[in-house]
């Protein structure tokens, strides 16, 4: 079985990011860049699949600009096998990834891709779900358990009632929600070693993807300040003030 | 415990302007010379830059010597001092100017730049990569390895993975040896294993004792119309003067509307309820820094401090297998309030010291005195040795009458007044009881001009796995509540400029709270606990603050 995982090099999630002077996108000059958590997660269990056997080879790709490559860096010192950066410097949206990825898939027959959920920068837990409608592909969501067995895959996942577990054939997407599993440390002799692994670079016009954009951000403003509570004397005013200014009742 | 062992010529610990400088200078030398040379540094923080914190305003002598094409490489050396002024502030609204003729000629700043110290080091370290140095953010060095000699011979990376209690988590990795033939400790002022290396080898014999100061940083997004790119000011006076501290402020204007502001505060002030973090508050509300600020919003925050002792308390910075360089030594050049010159040509004599020793005896681990000759003929001896009473002079006479030494000493003498100054009392003894001090009642914070620390500690975007152990370690259970608190009042809740001490009155009495994942990695308590109670020792590595710009 070959695993593919997708990375995304996304502002670090301890960097408090705010808008920048004209509110046209978020400030994050020289703030520090990292993997995206829920990717992370997505590369530990390709890793723990290899390790257990049920992967043959173990994939990771990252999309943007070129310093993407770092995050396909740190996935190959996690202990995937190779990397595959496709380079831009223009904006993408999920769908475009989604075009991109299932390019990669198809010129190289995966029979698994492990997303993140969602990505933290952008919140649009859009590209997983797009890449199996894409590849026509089932998909099993916010997996909190994946369980391998010859050519089906059993994943339970984590929904608003509880969690749900479903079995597919494969070739299928999964994507990965936090408890899935927990991200190992990378070593320092892993560092050296995943410097050395393959990293492939690619152009979506290689890929044959058109690129353009359908999404435009008119403005990143941040949340509005909360005000300060007030105390009323009796639920008389409570009530009274719920219905009449705040009007939730 | 059997731990996996990697092996270098050359071990650097820490990531900042002397680390990266040695770094690059010893690769540099490898390629003139061909020779095979392996270098890594180790950084605690979670990238480079990451645990920098700076005014910054430097001079770049150092950088001229060691990359002479940084204008062209895009060094983010860029704003260049265009004014420079000195205030002394009276009290909370009143100011003299200081005219410029009558201020010490170490002070002044032409020919210096404005800029992020952090930036400067994310720039080194991609020169220094591009001369294929290996380096390591998120790698704390934890433990100092020994040889069989009981020299030097490298150093062991923290565990990752150890729960609060010491075990193992399931994630656990034990940390790494990592072998040199000499290993460079550069992890800035008061770093935990240069401290172990001063008293093991005794580096401090003879020499007087070092003093710090806690410095403070904000950096602001100012209002376009106030600010001008270029504008230096320093000066000292109100607030620290009412309790009768010492330190000095500063105030730059950077490039894209920018401005840095910060507050030095002497670590040997004496009375117990200074609270630097709150003098840094209110003196951002005396009308020299609120005309500035108003209008703008504060977009960082973050504390470190420096050693000021200078030459008088420079240790022996050789011995068995390492040096101490930067202000893990104290290279700070005090009179003219800045390190980052200094610490990087520390930096570049190590490494001519340890390449040259290396192309004689490829052996390692002998103790570099040659590296006590190069540093005495350079002109960082010279410079230090020049500025080496402004500090003391300052501590020993006041503000007035040391000043007026500094300025007599500084411009006429060129620091060569025949005069030694050494104050040998720690900063950790100048405490006087509490009772016996006056109260500083600190004005509320406003939201727009002061914050309060929790605020501010949001901004300098900290964070450590939480589930690890304390990095903050008490020799004795029993000393904080029963000299600290009797005595002193607890010091520790205030001059921690991230509030990680807190004393909580609960129903069996007070005790003291350590909220460690708040620790900003800035070692106040390290140096100020009045019976040196408190060790500080490196968390998990990648934890800690994360600057951006500082």
């Amino acid at each position: 079985m070959k695993v593919l995982v997708a990375v995304k090099r996304v502002v670090d999630y301890n960097v408090k990011v705010r808008p920048n002077g004209d509110g046209s996108d978020v400030e994050i000059a020289n703030a520090k860049m990292s993997m995206n958590p829920f990717d992370e997660i997505a590369v530990e269990e390709a890793v723990r699949m290899k390790e257990a056997g049920t992967a043959t080879e173990a994939v990771a790709i990252s999309l943007g600009e070129a310093a993407c490559q770092d995050v396909v860096r740190t996935a190959l010192a996690m202990g995937m096998d190779r990397g595959v950066l496709v380079e831009t410097d223009e904006r993408l949206e999920p769908l475009t990834v989604a075009k991109l990825l299932a390019a990669i898939v198809k010129r190289e027959q995966f029979d698994l891709v492990i997303l993140g959920k969602q990505a933290i920068d952008d919140d649009s837990n859009q590209t997983g779900q797009m890449l199996a409608a894409l590849l026509g592909w089932p998909q099993g969501t916010f997996a909190s358990h994946v369980a391998v067995d010859d050519d089906r895959v059993q994943v339970t996942r984590e929904t608003d009632t509880g969690s749900q577990t479903l079995s597919f054939q494969l070739p299928g997407v999964v994507t990965s929600d936090l408890r899935l599993n927990e991200p190992r440390y990378v070593k320092l002799p892993n560092i050296m070693k995943a410097k050395k692994k393959p990293l492939e670079k690619i152009t979506p016009m290689e890929l044959d993807v058109d690129i353009s954009t359908h999404l435009a951000i008119i403005a990143v403003a941040e949340p509005t300040q909360r005000s300060g509570g007030i105390k009323v004397a009796d639920a008389k005013e409570l009530v009274e003030k719920l219905r009449n200014e705040a009007r939730v009742i | 415990m059997q731990r996996e062992s990697m092996e270098y010529d050359v071990v650097i610990v820490g990531g900042g302007p002397a680390g990266l400088a040695a770094a690059i200078r010893l690769r540099q030398l490898a390629i003139a010379q061909k020779k095979e040379l392996s270098v890594c540094v180790l950084e605690k923080g979670s990238e480079i830059g990451a645990h920098i914190l700076s005014g910054a305003v430097i001079d770049p002598c150092s950088l001229d010597e060691l990359i002479p094409d940084w204008r062209e490489q895009d060094a983010p050396l860029t704003i260049e001092v265009t004014h420079d002024q000195v205030y002394f502030l009276r009290n909370k609204e009143k100011a003299w100017q200081i005219p410029t003729q009558f201020v010490p000629a170490s002070m002044h700043n032409q020919g210096n730049y404005i800029t992020s110290l952090g930036n400067l080091c994310r720039w080194l370290s991609e020169r220094a990569e591009s001369l294929e140095v290996e380096i390591f953010p998120g790698f704390a060095a934890a433990e100092i390895l020994y040889g069989e000699q009981a020299e030097v011979a490298g150093v062991i990376t923290g565990d990752m993975g150890m729960a609060e209690d010491g075990s193992k988590k399931p994630s656990f990795e034990p940390g790494m040896e990592l072998r040199a033939k000499y290993t460079l400790f550069a992890e800035g002022a008061r770093g935990h294993l240069g401290k172990q290396l001063i008293a093991r080898f005794q580096l401090d014999a003879g020499v007087g004792a070092q003093h710090y100061g806690l410095g403070l940083k904000e950096l602001w997004d100012c209002d376009p119309q106030k600010h001008q790119q270029g504008l230096v000011i320093h000066g000292s006076g109100w607030p620290l003067s009412e309790s009768g501290s010492g330190g000095g402020f500063f105030l730059y204007h950077l490039e894209n509307n920018q401005i840095s502001v910060g507050l030095i505060v002497d670590l040997n002030y004496q009375n117990p309820h200074v609270n630097p973090f709150e003098e840094f508050q209110r003196l951002k509300q005396h009308p020299l820094f609120k005309d500035y600020l108003t209008g703008g919003r504060r977009v960082a925050y973050g504390a470190r401090v420096i050693n000021k002792g200078g030459f008088h308390a420079l240790p022996t910075m050789h011995m068995p297998g390492a040096l101490l360089i930067g202000c893990d030594a104290g290279t700070l050049n005090y009179a003219k309030i800045k390190g980052t010159h200094t610490a990087m040509k520390s930096g570049m004599l190590a490494a001519e010291t340890v390449f040259d020793t290396l192309s004689k005896d490829e052996q390692g681990g002998k103790d570099l005195q040659a590296y006590a000759e190069r540093f005495k003929t350079s002109w960082l001896c010279d410079e230090l040795y020049r500025s080496r009473n402004f500090g003391s002079a300052l501590k020993k006479w006041g503000l007035y009458l040391g000043g007026a030494y500094n300025y007599l000493d500084q411009t006429l003498f060129g620091g060569k007044f025949p005069l030694d100054l050494q104050d040998d009392s720690e900063d950790r003894e100048t405490l006087k009881e509490a009772a016996d001090c006056k109260q500083i009642n600190y004005p509320k914070p406003d939201g727009i001009i002061s914050f309060d620390r929790l605020s501010s500690v949001y901004l300098s975007n900290t964070s450590h796995e939480e589930n690890q152990p304390c990095h903050l370690r008490l020799q004795d259970r029993e000393l904080p509540l029963a000299i600290n608190l009797g005595h002193y009042d607890a010091p520790e809740q205030r001059y921690c400029p991230a509030g990680v001490y807190e004393i909580i009155e609960q129903g069996e009495g007070p005790r003291l709270q350590i909220n460690a994942q708040n620790c900003i990695h800035c070692k106040t308590c390290d140096i100020k606990d009045p019976n040196g109670n408190i060790t500080w020792v490196t968390p998990e590595g990648g934890g800690g603050p994360n600057y951006p710009n500082m």
